[in-house]
């Protein structure tokens, strides 16, 4: 018996989500007093050196990613097979485009029961109760989970990463066959600006209330100053002042980052459905009813012009 | 061409969420019910834009619950789907649900369209199911949606960006923003939609893998902390020392 766990690489480095994903499946792991293995898709050899000390026992390495990572058919496939063999009884996913692609197709392929969007380590004590986000982060579900086989994604920022000093664990090369796809991919285009939303840990936003397009500079500044990624609200986007892939809301990206600040954006419930998992909320309005204060845990009432050039000038004067 | 667009229907997006019967039912008092909205504005307008061009297409609309659904199916059929069907069961297992609608799905649908989650359950299951029911293609959050030759040409949300790819049908795909602009039913459409077939069926039988227990509300923030305007410096000490955010 294990619980596998499916991390991710990006440009070679496990990503966030995914060390977060780890820790939550070696607290799973200790939980049903089994051991946890991660499953790497990929090239990294630095990504494997490190795994131990995140009280990792097995790694079980695909060098060949193939057409894994494009076409989720073939992943599940795949997948399926690691956890046969490693008799895997619970599976754990980060809630990412890959979790969220591949999680529903194993669900079926193992006869196993699927949550999606946990946010704690399961309750065992009396079946298998897992709680998860819904309602777009306005409440929480529990959802007991049926199967003998268990598959749980986790959401972004629900867990926090623990680090051991040492440890390693034992890697296991993997080279299935893959099979060939008949997914074509005919284009890959990345997104301008260095950080991606999804990933980011800190976020600052712009809405209606910075008038235009040609006053974003700030809102990038202080990014910048930040190392934060930059979003904005459904209206800006629908006036073409920044990019859609930017529009954080119900309808559009929902982040949950540890740090979102709200410049100019009143709070509408659809606005606050897509942020409102992030751990600390500020928001600067000139107008006091604005609905976002009572979401907020740091506030300031007050013009966006006059405020943000001495915030961004605190922020690099910070070192 | 036949396209199959999956339609939930969930409370209205400024709906307050509240629970009753001990935290284990959804408290639906004075609730608006609508479409799911990406299932509207994304999966059914972008299905409805593709009819536009090819006349020939047909598009079908599946939903799986109570007859109180048929409201928001009548909605669905006003902006444009040609018939509908819905399968009477009450069931928030999304297994169960894949499975009605891959049942459905089956039979000679080239497109399988599902908006990217819903705004109640946030599951994002069900059109990876229904693509492993049927052994067939799943592309999800997808962006953008052309047919040309016979193949299906998606956009779709890819690490730090996009990407553009080509598909055999039948495939499944899960729509995003990005896929089409959110339209109003006309007078015309409400009209025809009173007389378009809304079929009611039978569930096919299936196994439930999970079930919802209870629910609970996060805990109310304690309180905005306000930071005179004067001296918005204090905000980022604050940030650091106490919020321990940067």
């Amino acid at each position: 018996m294990s619980v596998i766990i499916v991390a991710e690489l990006s440009e070679k480095k496990l990503k966030k989500q995914s060390l977060e994903a780890i820790s939550y499946g070696v607290a799973v792991a200790n939980q049903l007093n089994t051991e946890a293995c991660a499953l790497i898709i990929g090239e990294s050899e630095e990504a494997l050196a490190s795994l131990g000390s995140y009280g990792l026992k097995k790694v079980v390495h695909q060098k060949q990613t193939g057409t894994l990572l494009s076409d989720n058919k073939l992943a599940a496939k795949f997948i399926a097979e690691i956890c046969a063999q490693q008799q895997a009884e619970v599976v754990v996913f980060s809630n990412s485009l890959f979790g969220k692609a591949v999680a529903p197709r194993l669900s079926v392929k193992l006869k196993a029961g699927l949550v999606t969007g946990a946010v704690k380590v399961p309750d065992v004590s009396n079946g298998f109760k897992v709680r998860k986000s819904v309602f777009s982060g306005k409440a929480f579900a529990d959802v007991n989970i049926l199967t003998h086989i268990k598959i749980i994604s986790l959401n972004a920022n629900a867990f926090d990463i623990i680090q051991s000093s040492n440890g390693s664990a034992e890697v296991i090369d993997s080279s299935l066959e893959i099979g060939s796809s008949t997914i074509n991919v005919m284009e890959t285009k990345k997104n301008e600006g260095s950080i991606s939303l999804a990933d980011a840990d800190r976020v600052v936003s712009g809405g209606r209330g910075l008038k235009g397009p040609e006053n974003w500079g700030m809102i990038e500044e202080l990014a910048n100053a930040l190392g934060a990624a930059t979003a904005c609200s459904r209206p800006v986007a629908d006036s073409n002042w920044r990019p859609h892939h930017e529009h954080v809301g119900q309808t559009g990206v929902a982040i949950s980052p540890n740090l979102y600040i709200a410049v100019g954006i009143s709070g509408a419930i659809q606005h606050l459905a897509g942020v409102n998992r992030s751990k600390t909320i500020v928001v600067i309005n000139n107008d006091p009813e604005a609905p976002f204060f009572k979401a907020a845990d740091y506030g300031i009432v007050g013009d966006a012009f006059q405020v943000m050039p001495k915030i961004i000038e605190a922020v690099k004067n910070l070192g | 061409m036949k396209i199959l667009v999956c339609i939930s229907r969930t409370p209205d997006t400024t709906a307050k969420i509240s629970f009753t019967d001990q935290n284990t039912t959804f408290n639906s008092d004075g609730v608006q019910w609508i479409i799911n909205p990406y299932d509207e504005w994304y999966a059914l307008v972008r299905a409805i834009e593709l009819k536009e061009k090819d006349p020939s297409t047909i598009i079908h609309l599946i939903n799986v619950g109570n007859a109180e659904n048929e409201a928001i199916i009548r909605k669905a059929l006003a902006l444009g789907g040609d018939e509908a069907m819905r399968v009477d069961a009450d069931n928030d297992d999304p297994y169960f649900i894949a499975q009605q609608i891959a049942s459905i799905a089956k039979e000679g649908y080239d497109l399988v369209l599902t908006g990217k989650e819903t705004i109640d359950h946030n599951g994002s299951a069900i059109g990876g199911m229904i693509a492993e029911i049927l052994d067939c293609n799943y592309i999800s959050l997808a962006t953008k949606l052309e047919i040309e030759n016979g193949t299906a040409i998606v956009g779709r949300e890819a690490d730090g960006g996009e990407e553009k790819i080509s598909t055999p049908f039948p495939v499944v795909i899960s729509c995003q923003k990005g896929m089409a602009e959110a339209r109003i039913p006309n007078m015309r459409g409400i009209m025809a939609a009173r007389t378009k077939p809304l079929k009611a069926m039978e569930a096919v039988q299936s196994d439930c893998f999970t079930s919802v227990v209870g629910f609970d509300l996060p805990p109310a923030k304690s309180g905005v902390k306000l930071i005179p305007a004067d001296t918005p410096e204090l905000l980022v000490k604050l940030l650091r020392e106490e919020a321990k955010a940067i």
